[in-house]
């Protein structure tokens, strides 16, 4: 695969540790402890409401822990604003400014202020044509797909080049053939990249496509982490297996059969 | 512990914004108990007839206002809604709207060119009396200009109600074979039962507020309210006690009505949706639809009348020499001004405390109460309702009398006092689009590092500029048209429009006073016009 220049030079990915982190929001409670190794895929799942948006959350700074610390390449982030952060985050939604051109939405990655030189705008368009977006710099996001919209907050993970990007859901709306195109992009990226990716997905499809490792929450609580592999076979963790349903079992180191599946 | 340092700066625009309203009311406050401690047995000697008369007349006043408003208002809502296709419906209720952007001045002169005394109906209406018809000032005339304010807000607020049944028991109804009695007594009452005390609450407030319409179409002690005496102490009779006692009497009894109304659940900044007509399966009979149209056609009249008045009244006055007159073009320049001015600030304000409130929410944790601050950006706008503007300027002119010309002060005070009067009118549009685009945008700007000036330039003001210019021309009308403190401040040296309105209707300058009535009218009339198409545009 040809490296993209986007006139950066890339970043190698930083590991990311939750070291007895508590939360808490309403009625509910969470405590995670846990490492990502850096540089690897993880692909997150677990029910509704288990904590896998609050676990992100935490890391990108969106909330702040009740106690503990979350540590991203061994420094406390504690005090540092979400946008100081070595953190890229994809949402589900709401990742454009809907008055704001494609190329004004990228570009904010690079400057907050919008003022951006003419070696910036290049970083822009050559970020734009790495997603497969050439050519649409002017567009509004509401003339784009949903698909397209999700490619042009790629365009601004790859202009902001931080160690680790988080995604949360960003593909959850679109259908199983695009899903599968965005989440080969999102690898393709890391294979350039080698951020540290954390991948909150419902799919058990999405986490054998691109997941390396796994973790599974429930109740607040990480309650098993592991090679991918490990997990969608005969001897993944009971809980995982129960969420999955029956699925986990036929398709022992189904990695590599999923990958052909499109 | 909140990684959020950088909405400090929204939060201080909030707390910056609620001290400046907060010493616009204290220092009133402040005025009047050092006024009262100054003389208290002069207070206490103010107590007697003349002031019972007063309450009792306001109190009086209000109730039937009231009744006249809101009991008509409920067979006009019901008919209009029982005929979605009336002719003319949607025309019928854009100018059940116009009244609420009408300065009061303006629609008082409305109803005497029509009813006065030389009023265009006078011939008509002096052939059913005996002889000579004597015009309408004092309880009747006040009676018909509240009416012709309250009854079309208190129709469209009972259609709003009506509009929320579910087009399922319309079409259940139908299925049933409910007649008009039926389904008046089991889906439409039930419906507007709920909003009843809230709508007469509202009404029974604006009327015991009243002052411009009172002031003007009153007629001497007999047919005077508490705002009214306040202003005569302080101008004519100069009796500072009286006023400090008429003032504290004004507060307390709109407190004890605030108290009950939110008791009842009223919204007492009372704008109506303008609502689409649904669809219904309801068939009505012959008799039924006469008495609705006729219902209707009554209603449309008694709206339209003074509407029609000011008009004609209006063209027939020499407006090419009114506005060659030295005195009129300077009333208008210092209008626009001040009303600019106000609306400027009113709208800065309100942001403020948007923002603020919303920061602090977000930074809230679920769950967990509200703090103080947050509580006083939430609802603290809507205290300034409670305190009349003649109240807050009344206060500030004697604590000023002492120091300073309080004639030279006008434009201060009345650019400060309208644009806290609007402010909950402007934080109504507001709020809901900053609310919506900070869902949108919080997280985002966050994670960019987009805040201050920039969140502002780039972010914000794109989506809430709409939202801005509708609250912002909304205070602007309400600003331009008031006569409340201008009424006490104004001076020679400093004429609004409507204070000159005032002075010629005094002077008995009808005919000039009528050419003025116009000209604010349509001004108000079309800033409002612009607020309410920026305000769909925006939620389209």
């Amino acid at each position: 695969m040809t490296t993209a220049n986007i006139g950066i030079a890339a970043q190698k990915g930083l590991a990311v540790a939750l070291d007895s982190v508590s939360f808490s929001y309403g009625e509910a409670s969470f405590r995670f402890d846990a490492e990502f190794a850096a540089g690897r895929i993880t692909a997150i799942m677990g029910p509704s409401g288990s904590g896998k948006s609050t676990l992100l959350n935490l890391i990108a700074g969106f909330e702040a822990p009740n106690a503990g610390k979350v540590l991203i390449g061994g420094t406390d982030v504690g005090n540092t604003p979400p946008s100081a952060r070595p953190v890229s985050m994809v949402f589900q939604e709401n990742n454009l400014f809907a008055h704001l051109s494609v190329e004004s939405n990228v570009g904010l990655g690079r400057s907050p202020s919008l003022k951006l030189t003419s070696t910036d705008r290049r970083a822009v368009a050559e970020a734009l044509a790495r997603v497969g977006l050439a050519g649409k710099e002017k567009r509004l996001p509401r003339e784009l797909s949903g698909g397209e919209r999700q490619r042009v907050s790629l365009a601004r993970v790859l202009l902001r080049d931080r160690p680790v990007l988080l995604l949360d859901e960003p593909f959850a709306s679109l259908g199983p053939a695009l899903r599968d195109d965005m989440l080969d992009l999102v690898a393709g990226i890391h294979a350039e990249r080698h951020m540290t990716v954390l991948f909150v997905t419902h799919q058990p499809d999405d986490a054998r496509r691109i997941g390396e490792n796994m973790a599974f929450l429930d109740e607040g609580r990480i309650a098993a982490t592991g090679p991918a592999a490990d997990f969608f076979g005969r001897s993944g963790p009971d809980a995982f297996r129960r969420y999955i349903g029956d699925r986990g079992g036929s398709v022992a180191g189904s990695q590599h059969i999923a990958r052909k599946r499109t | 512990m909140q990684p959020a340092p950088r909405s400090e700066s929204r939060v201080t625009a909030g707390i910056v914004a609620l001290a400046a309203i907060a010493v616009l009311i204290g220092g009133a406050f402040a005025g009047l108990a050092l006024e009262g401690a100054h003389d208290p047995s002069g207070a206490i000697a103010a107590f007697d007839g003349y002031l019972l008369r007063v309450a009792r007349f306001t109190l009086w006043q209000a109730l039937l206002s009231t009744l006249l408003s809101v009991a008509p208002a409920l067979l006009v809502a019901r008919a209009l809604s029982r005929h979605p296709g009336f002719p003319g419906r949607r025309l019928i209720l854009q100018l059940f709207t116009v009244p609420l952007a009408l300065p009061a001045i303006v629609a008082a002169l409305g109803v005497l060119a029509l009813y006065g005394h030389a009023g265009y109906l006078a011939g008509v209406l002096g052939k059913f009396g005996s002889g000579e018809w004597p015009g309408i000032y004092g309880l009747s005339g006040i009676l018909i200009a509240h009416v012709f304010f309250n009854l079309p807000l208190a129709t469209r607020l009972f259609l709003e109600a009506l509009s929320t049944v579910p087009a399922d028991q319309w079409r259940l109804a139908s299925q049933l074979g409910m007649g008009a009695w039926p389904a008046l007594r089991l889906i439409e009452w039930p419906a507007l039962r709920t909003v009843l005390p809230g709508v007469a609450g509202l009404v029974f407030m604006l009327c015991i507020t009243s002052f411009t319409i009172v002031l003007t179409l009153g007629g001497g002690p007999a047919a005077t309210t508490l705002e009214v005496a306040i202003y005569q102490a302080l101008r004519f009779d100069f009796d500072p006690a009286r006023a400090v006692v008429l003032t504290l009497l004004q507060i307390g009894l709109t407190f004890v009505i605030v108290a009950l109304l939110t008791r009842l659940g009223a919204n007492t900044v009372g704008d109506a949706n303008l609502p689409v007509a649904p669809r219904r399966y309801l068939a009505t009979g012959k008799a039924e639809t006469v008495l609705n149209a006729g219902l209707i056609a009554l209603a449309l009249l008694f709206v339209a009348g003074p509407m029609a008045a000011t008009v004609l009244a209006g063209l027939d006055a020499d407006l090419g020499r009114l506005a060659g007159e030295e005195t009129v073009r300077r009333a208008t320049l210092t209008s626009a001004a001040l009303s600019f001015l106000s609306a400027t600030l009113s709208a800065t304000l309100s942001l403020s405390l948007i923002a603020a409130r919303r920061t602090l929410a977000l930074r809230r944790r679920a769950g967990s109460a509200m703090s103080l601050l947050e509580h006083a950006t939430d609802t603290g706008a809507g205290f300034v309702l409670v305190v009349p503007a003649i109240v807050i300027g009344a206060g500030w002119f004697l604590a000023l009398r002492g120091f300073t010309d309080v004639f030279a002060v006008a434009p201060v005070m009345v650019v400060a006092v309208n644009a806290v009067m609007a402010m909950p009118f402007a934080i109504r549009a507001v709020r809901p689009a900053y609310d919506a685009a900070s869902e949108r945008h919080e997280r985002l700007c966050l994670a960019l590092g987009i805040s201050g000036w920039n969140r502002l330039r780039l972010v914000d003001w794109p989506s809430l500029r709409r939202p801005l210019a509708t609250g912002f021309a909304f205070a602007m009308a309400l600003s331009l048209g008031d006569l409340g403190v201008i009424a006490l401040f104004g001076s020679d040296s400093v004429q609004t429009l409507p204070y000159l309105l005032l002075a010629r209707m005094g002077s008995y300058r009808t005919a000039d006073a009528a050419g003025l009535a116009l000209l604010l009218g349509l001004v108000c009339l079309m800033l409002v016009v612009v607020a309410d198409w920026l305000g769909r545009e925006a939620k389209a």
